[in-house]
């Protein structure tokens, strides 16, 4: 009795969801692409740490890191250009993008450095 | 109304002028506060670390970057040697190295030396400004312009950043104002190029001290306190994600860092608030997107499961931290944590005379009347609280523990109580000045003195200005009245227009004003205040914190007496003993010795390697045979002893002597303490015990000491010395400096023969001594 409440409850869960997320404008799905993609490459790059050994330890902490570090700045970038933001309401677009790509730049030129 | 606005743009303009004015002001008092002992003494590198920090900058000018990186240091820990590129925090250097190629490039000849005496100056004149910043961020700009001012003048600071001082301090303590600037202001305006900007402080702070491990523990605190206070926005997101991702790799690009930075515990708090405030985010967007009842049931299924995980996850962590026996922090952390810790494991760490607690009368000799207006800052900074002023207080709650802990951390306190005195004074001076305007002029004022944008709040910040420039120039002894009159009716005419605009808001609070009378002696009190604090600063920097430690002065009724016996030990080292001697001391004189005496020493100021000291401390503990051994099986040419018994110099080595055999005594359990103690007490009179008697430390010591004043008498000590007549027959005296402070001995060269006491060997050992004259080899010791 309680389990199929809690089913039902899931799939309204999921039903509510789904259909919040469809209603999402297309350029913060477009960066949500992206964050899963970070995160799957990451995911992957540790699995095969797993499989292989984790020597040279620096060349797999540039690239979880690398993952993780644009999958974050991406988030950063989903939270300043959302319009539904009021904190960020008078910052346009363009100048947030700007400021992600010179994370991005700052980040991967670090990334090169420790790549080893 | 235009005309409103452009005498508020005409005042704007003027105030910024002040701004600018007055942060030069502190920034030229905080560089020569500091050259006292330039002044009194001569521009020269002070006290032990900063001579290794020397050298090391000396090698980078000349042999560039990549040599540096890979720099290898064969003179110091003989036989084992240094890593330098890989155990040296590199910023100082790296820092000084740069300015003096600047310098160098644009044709200003400015030597090595002198570039290492003044960068701690010049930083700390960058490190006020910074300061200004940080507290701009938190209350606004007159608490900035007063911290700024307050901070130029510390004890607590000049002490590690006279010039001479050449530690990691000088630099390390404006990267971390830095770094706390620019955090403060991405969590307030949410930009990710201040995020940006903030990792790289970071870097600069991870380069110049081991102390970083402060900010990298103290920021996931504070947003552990902000989820937890229920203030959580984006803007906190921002702040902080960046941050870890790059910072923890901005880190372990440092060689001394390396891949500490991530499997430490000290990184642990960082990881975890990552993951917390990534939950956190993913809850408070879901929030935002389901209606409240599905939002219900998502928390419930989701607690179920994620518990489990949960769970799981932590035992792993667990047991992974445990199977270390330090739990994965580093010695000097725990001790920080668990104050005990050293002195019952580490030795070498409870012996730094920097690592003991301090003592309450140092708190006031370092912070001085900042002490009080701490509290009264904290409770300004309660109204209202903000993500800023919640920042301030943990920083000045967590710095005021550990300054607690180690004597050395009051440094870290110092900035915390500056920024809290600095909101509390101006916050004083701006209730004060606006009851004396409102009783003078009747007019009903703006009360909220801490929004930027409102008239009122430029003329109060003017009137703060006007305060903290008197300051100035109270201490510059120029009071330009005039110049204040004028500003004073300036003052007067744009308030009349300000109360007209102010009157229309009615949503503002009622603005109580207190009496003229207390206001002006209230004023006038805090004036005074401040007067007594530039005094003892002042005083502080000149009497107590410029002695260089390497010259020493006293003045007796013949006049000034100079002391420069280390010099001239170092330099007869340098002269008179091939470049390939070794010389053994205590740790305490390892850098001076590399870096003045250019001779290869066993042990320094490192302390890397705890057994290689502690073979030093057995040797000095030891008689003189089985220490002549040790040295001998070290290759040690010369031991050096620092003896201050003639003169009365306290911090010589058998004041020291204690913590050799405690530090000898860890690792070779053949030297008790208590063999060297008379009923638990330290003795070198006629009641010390033979093994006292018998050391190497006392022989070195004490050798020929009766000869000087015919009693023996140590004057640090206060009794004559126990044995006052012995010859040393394995170490030759080869130099003593004039007041006898610096002693170098020279070990005898191993026998030729050993003579075997039997009676049939006696009548062959003279046959054979008698052959062995004829035939008798060239020593190539001699």
């Amino acid at each position: 009795m309680g389990k199929t409440t809690t089913t039902k409850d899931a799939q309204a869960l999921f039903q509510s969801l789904r259909s919040a997320y469809v209603a999402t404008p297309t350029n913060l799905k477009i960066i949500d692409v992206y964050i899963i993609f970070a995160a799957v490459t990451a995911v992957i790059q540790v699995v095969y740490m797993t499989i292989v050994g984790s020597f040279p330890f620096n060349s797999f902490l540039s690239g979880v890191l690398s993952c993780v570090g644009t999958a974050v700045l991406a988030v950063c970038l989903r939270i300043q250009v959302n319009k539904d933001n009021k904190e960020f309401k008078d910052l346009p677009p363009e100048r947030a993008f700007a400021d992600f790509v010179l994370c991005n730049l700052v980040l991967h030129l670090v990334i090169m450095n420790f790549l080893g | 109304m235009e005309e409103a606005v452009k005498a508020s743009t005409v005042r704007n303009a003027f105030g910024n002028v002040l701004s600018i004015f007055i942060l030069l002001l502190i920034g030229l008092l905080a560089f020569s506060i500091r050259l006292f002992s330039v002044i009194k003494y001569e521009s020269v590198i002070h006290e032990f670390d900063p001579y290794f920090n020397y050298r090391v900058t000396q090698f980078l000018t000349k042999n560039g970057i990549y040599d540096f990186w890979n720099f290898f240091d064969d003179r110091t820990w003989y036989p084992l040697g240094r890593v330098v590129g890989g155990t040296l925090y590199p910023g100082l250097t790296l820092t000084a190295g740069t300015m003096w190629w600047v310098l160098n490039s644009l044709n200003i000849p400015l030597s090595v030396e002198t570039v290492c005496v003044f960068t701690a100056p010049v930083f700390s004149a960058f490190a006020s400004w910074a300061t200004y910043l940080l507290t701009k961020e938190v209350k606004g700009i007159g608490a900035g312009l007063t911290a700024a001012a307050l901070l130029s003048m510390v004890p607590s600071y000049i002490s590690r950043s006279v010039a001479g001082s050449y530690d990691n301090e000088a630099v390390a303590i404006f990267a971390l104002i830095i770094t706390f600037y620019l955090y403060i202001k991405t969590l307030n305006t949410g930009s990710l190029f201040y995020a940006t900007l903030n990792s790289i402080a970071y870097f600069y702070m991870v380069c110049s001290w081991g102390g970083y491990t402060f900010i990298i523990n103290l920021i996931p605190m504070h947003v552990m306190l902000c989820i937890v206070t229920g203030r959580y926005s984006s803007r906190l997101y921002i702040a902080y994600a960046p941050l870890v991702v790059l910072g923890t790799l901005l880190a372990a690009l440092v060689p001394v860092v390396g891949f500490n930075a991530v499997l430490t515990s000290e990184h642990f708090a960082s990881f975890l608030v990552f993951i917390i405030i990534h939950v956190v985010a993913l809850v408070y967007y879901i929030k935002g997107v389901l209606s409240p009842k599905m939002f219900k049931v998502a928390v419930t299924l989701v607690v179920t499961v994620g518990l489990v995980i949960c769970c799981a996850v932590v035992a792993v962590l667990v047991a992974l931290v445990a199977s270390s026996p330090t739990k994965g922090w580093s010695g000097r952390s725990l001790s920080l944590l668990d104050p005990t810790y050293a002195s019952k494991y580490i030795p070498i760490i409870a012996s730094v005379s920097e690592h003991q607690p301090p003592t309450w009368p140092s708190y006031f000799m370092d912070i001085n009347v900042l002490a009080f207006l701490v509290p009264a800052g904290i409770v300004a900074c309660f109204l209202p609280l903000s993500d800023a002023s919640s920042f301030v207080i943990l920083y000045i709650v967590t710095s005021v523990y550990f300054s607690g802990v180690m004597v050395r951390l009051m440094l870290v306190f110092a900035p915390a109580a500056c920024i809290l005195s600095g909101i509390a004074l101006s916050g004083a001076f701006g209730v004060f000045t606006q009851s004396i305007k409102y009783n003078l002029f009747g007019t009903e004022l703006n009360p909220q003195i801490n929004t930027g944008d409102s008239d009122a709040a430029s003329v109060a910040a003017q009137s703060e200005e006007i305060k903290t420039e008197k300051k100035e120039e109270s201490l510059k002894e120029r009071p330009s009245r005039k110049i204040k009159k004028k500003e004073k009716e300036s003052v007067e005419k744009s308030e009349k227009k300000v109360d007209k605009a102010s009157k229309k808001s009615l949503h503002e609070k009622r603005f109580l004003a207190l009496p003229l009378e207390a206001s002006v002696l209230a004023i006038f009190l805090l004036v005074m205040l401040i007067a007594f604090y530039v005094v003892h600063c002042v005083w502080a920097a000149a009497e107590a914190y410029s002695a260089p430690s390497i010259v020493l002065t006293s003045r007796t009724n013949d006049g000034l007496h100079v002391f420069d016996d280390f010099r001239e030990a170092y330099a007869w080292l340098s002269h008179n003993t091939e470049v390939d001697d070794k010389v053994a001391s205590w740790w305490d004189y390892g850098y001076q010795t590399t870096a003045m005496a250019n001779r290869t020493v066993l042990v320094d100021n490192n302390t890397w390697n705890n057994t290689h000291i502690a073979t030093v401390g057995t040797a000095m503990s030891s008689p003189e045979k089985a220490a002549w051994e040790i040295f001998h099986s070290l290759d040690v040419k010369y031991v050096l002893v620092v003896f201050g018994g003639l003169v009365g110099y306290p911090s010589d080595d058998i004041n020291k002597f204690l913590w050799m055999v405690r530090i000898g005594g860890g690792v070779f359990p053949h030297i008790k303490e208590a063999d060297y103690l008379r009923d638990g007490q330290y003795r070198i009179d006629n009641q010390a015990t033979p093994t006292m008697l018998n050391s190497l430390m006392y022989k070195l010591s004490y050798y020929r000491f009766v000869d000087s004043d015919g009693r023996g008498y140590d004057k640090v000590r206060r009794t004559e010395i126990g044995k006052k007549h012995f010859k040393l027959n394995f170490f030759e005296e080869v130099f003593t400096t004039h007041h006898w402070m610096v002693r170098i001995y020279k070990l005898n060269p191993p026998r030729n023969r050993i003579r075997v006491k039997t009676k049939k060997a006696k009548t062959k050992s003279s046959t054979t001594s008698s052959r062995s004259t004829l035939t008798k080899k060239k020593n190539p010791w001699h």
